[in-house]
């Protein structure tokens, strides 16, 4: 996750706290999600960024999740996901970024 | 989910994007905060 998107997310659980913040993630691939999805729970992996350490613990789930899916009107989400919906593994990506979330619960 | 929430949209370029996400959550009935289209190459 590049800087300039970590140093805006640690600003606003700053300004706001984790509990007013949901995190929705649109990475192609269940590896890309779990990392991002790692740096918004556990900090970032790289220890790189700004959220090197910051054990966030955000709520975070991939647009396509189907517990996202059902509170967007259909029109809206077939203008904007569309065929992405079809091309990406839906399934594997939220499985990847729930199991996230599991290991911060238990954390 | 989106009640009071304020959303933090992170798109990929390869993936769906800040913007697509952030009207979805919008549409929700969230309130977006950041949005971000990210490129790993």
């Amino acid at each position: 996750m590049d800087v300039r998107s970590q140093e805006a997310i640690r600003s606003l659980a700053d300004q706001h706290g984790k509990d007013k913040l949901l995190v929705l993630l649109g990475a192609p691939d269940p590896e890309s999600a779990e990392i991002a999805a790692e740096t918004v729970v556990q900090g970032d992996p790289s220890y790189a960024g700004p959220l090197a350490g910051a054990q966030l613990g955000l709520v975070v789930h991939h647009v396509l999740d189907p517990a996202v899916r059902q509170h967007v009107p259909p029109a809206v989400w077939e203008e904007q996901i569309g065929v992405m919906a079809d091309v990406l593994d839906g399934a594997a990506l939220t499985a990847a970024v729930a199991a996230m979330r599991r290991r911060a619960e238990g954390s | 989910m989106f009640s009071d929430k304020l959303i933090i949209a992170l798109g990929e370029r390869d993936g769906i994007s800040g913007p697509a996400i952030a009207a979805c959550a919008t549409a929700a009935g969230g309130s977006v905060a950041f949005i971000a289209t990210e490129c790993f190459v």
